[in-house]
């Protein structure tokens, strides 16, 4: 049953087309990648998926229990609040803070009190406090990060901060999630041990995925479909096979035969 | 209650205890001289301007140059309603004003100008600050230029006291909370806060007008305390002042800005003698520590208790590690 739909999505800056008539759905629970040259579009179309530009023309409907909510007419923290997360392509993890605190600030819906109980601490103040610390810890278990709780983002190795956003991205309560190229400047073991780690969690957590990556291996690996946009436009989706042996595909990434 | 009574708060009570009967004991056999006490209560009324600033451009990360303009709506504020009443009650009753019309402007222009950002903001709030200044100018009740005199001075240690510690107290709340979290995620990378499910605008906002109340709060102390009150008083060159106390304490350190404050009390006060090369010597003061700690006394810590104690998080899983930035 589809969980995400784009409807013939359209974002022009100026006279360039980013993004032209894209129509894609997604399945709950499937892991889907999206690929293409640089300059396809791909960063763009999450951009709009997640809010941080508003589409030229056309929809996104994410359907939750058994409503359509037009994720296109609400801010990037609303759509947050909706269980749709993202991580960035540049790692944008608020380093001076410690691991727990990155994964704290996500769970910041979960507050059970005002600024006038912030300020008091009257109330649930120090329940709700032990409360998400609590939560944090039990989260960071599960993502295998609890031994770095209290190391700052910035000292972390490349591949954990790699893993560090796309935890803090589930801990927001995400149930769909948007990687933007999570590989991107891995060797080949993080990258493996970022694919166990995607897999592990997808399963693990009941996440749908959509994951932008240059690194063929891992959406060959993991992925089980594939839309590929270039200039903009999708111009193939499918299996990894299926899309592989696409002639159109070939083209956008070899260019053309003589 | 427990958590109110905690081993932490409890010595923490009996410090800030010790300081005021120590304080108001040197006071009262002339240790410090009235002349000291002009000391005291400048840097008294400095560390609530320059905490609550700090929630403003350290914690929030939003560059506010404005915030002698509010300091000014609170000194007016007393001095206006203590005209009529002056008395205690008069100050309390000008302080409630002050805060009210603070809250006010700070939201008027909070929502339009804290979508700016960087230089932008420093600049709009920069013409904020000065807008008050001019509309206090030319208003009438505010009597102009020539401003207000003859306040009755009402300030004393134990009420200064009780208002700085309740406003750096409730700074640190502030802080120490969900929405402190999320005002420091915005500072760290807003558009990563924004993709979290945080609503940037409406922490801004609530940071901003914190800062403003207390910033009011300062400003009708100070009206008591000085019983004079001008438009000049609280011009742009106040705002960099208390900027200096931020910066020079540690972007994001409520701490920090208490003790720069005490430190640039102390070193005016000592240079007081020494009148023709104060300015420059202060400036030097300033540079030297700047150039050798550029991210202020304290940086981003906070002088706690947790060091002194060792102590453990609440899960009691690993003591927090100190890792210098």
């Amino acid at each position: 049953m589809s969980y995400l739909t784009v409807e013939h999505l359209t974002k022009n800056f100026g006279g360039l087309s980013a993004v032209s008539n894209v129509s894609i759905s997604v399945n709950e629970g499937e892991l889907v990648g999206l690929i293409g040259p640089n300059g396809a579009g791909k960063t763009t179309l999450f951009n709009v998926l997640t809010g941080v530009y508003k589409p030229t023309k056309g929809r996104v409907l994410l359907h939750k229990n058994g409503k359509d909510i037009e994720l296109n007419k609400l801010p990037p923290y609303k759509i947050t609040h909706q269980g749709v997360a993202r991580t960035f392509q540049n790692i944008r993890l608020f380093k001076e803070l410690t691991v727990l605190d990155n994964v704290k600030i996500a769970m910041n819906q979960q507050a059970q009190y005002g600024v006038f109980g912030a300020l008091t601490r009257l109330g649930k103040f120090y329940a709700s406090e032990a409360d998400i610390e609590s939560r944090a810890h039990d989260f960071l278990r599960k993502v295998n990060l609890d031994d770095l709780a209290y190391e700052l983002a910035k000292n972390l190795p490349y591949g954990k901060q790699r893993q560090l956003e796309i935890a803090r991205a589930m801990a927001t309560g995400a149930k769909l999630l948007f990687l933007d190229e999570p590989a991107a400047g891995m060797n080949p073991q993080e990258t493996q041990a970022l694919t166990e780690f995607i897999a592990k969690i997808r399963k693990e957590m009941d996440l749908t995925i959509v994951l932008i990556e240059h690194d063929m291996s891992l959406v060959m690996n993991i992925c089980e479909r594939i839309f590929v946009l270039d200039y903009g436009k999708l111009i193939a989706s499918g299996t990894a096979d299926e899309v592989k042996k696409n002639p159109k595909v070939i083209e956008a990434y070899l260019g053309e035969e003589e | 209650m427990k958590n109110l009574f905690s081993k932490k708060n409890l010595i923490w009570l009996g410090v800030l205890l010790v300081f005021f009967f120590a304080v108001q004991v040197m006071i009262d056999t002339r240790i410090i001289t009235p002349y000291y006490r002009q000391v005291l209560y400048w840097v008294g009324i400095f560390v609530i301007l320059g905490v609550s600033l700090n929630i403003i451009i350290g914690i929030t990360g939003q560059l506010s140059l404005g915030h002698a303009g509010f300091m000014s709506i609170g000194a007016y504020s007393a001095a206006i309603v203590m005209r009529d009443m002056p008395d205690m009650t008069g100050l309390l009753l000008g302080m409630l004003v002050g805060i009210a019309i603070s809250i006010l402007i700070s939201l008027i222009v909070a929502i339009p100008t804290l979508r700016l950002k960087g230089d932008y903001l420093a600049i709009a709030t920069l013409g904020v600050g000065e807008i008050i200044r001019i509309v206090i100018l030319n208003l009438e009740i505010t009597n102009g230029a020539s401003g207000i005199s003859n306040i009755k001075n009402l300030i004393s240690w134990p009420l200064l006291f009780v208002f700085v510690v309740a406003a750096v107290v409730l700074s640190a709340n502030f802080k120490n909370s969900a929405i402190g979290r999320a005002c420091i995620s915005i500072k760290e990378d807003e558009i990563a806060s924004e993709a979290m499910g945080i609503h940037t605008t409406k922490y801004k906002v609530i940071a901003f007008i914190f800062g403003a109340v207390l910033a009011s709060l300062a400003g009708s102390l100070y009206a008591t305390t000085y019983y004079v009150v001008k438009p000049e008083t609280f011009g742009i060159a106040t705002s960099i002042n208390i900027l200096i106390i931020v910066v020079f304490g540690g972007m994001g350190s409520l701490t920090g800005s208490v003790i720069a404050t005490g430190f640039i009390g102390v070193v005016n006060m000592l240079l007081q003698s020494y009148a023709e090369v104060r300015l420059i010597a202060y400036a030097l003061i300033l540079i030297i520590v700047m150039i050798f700690r550029p991210q202020g006394l304290l940086g981003s810590k906070e002088f706690g208790l947790d060091r002194i104690l060792g102590y453990k998080p609440p899960l009691g899983k690993k003591p927090r590690k100190e890792k210098s930035a």
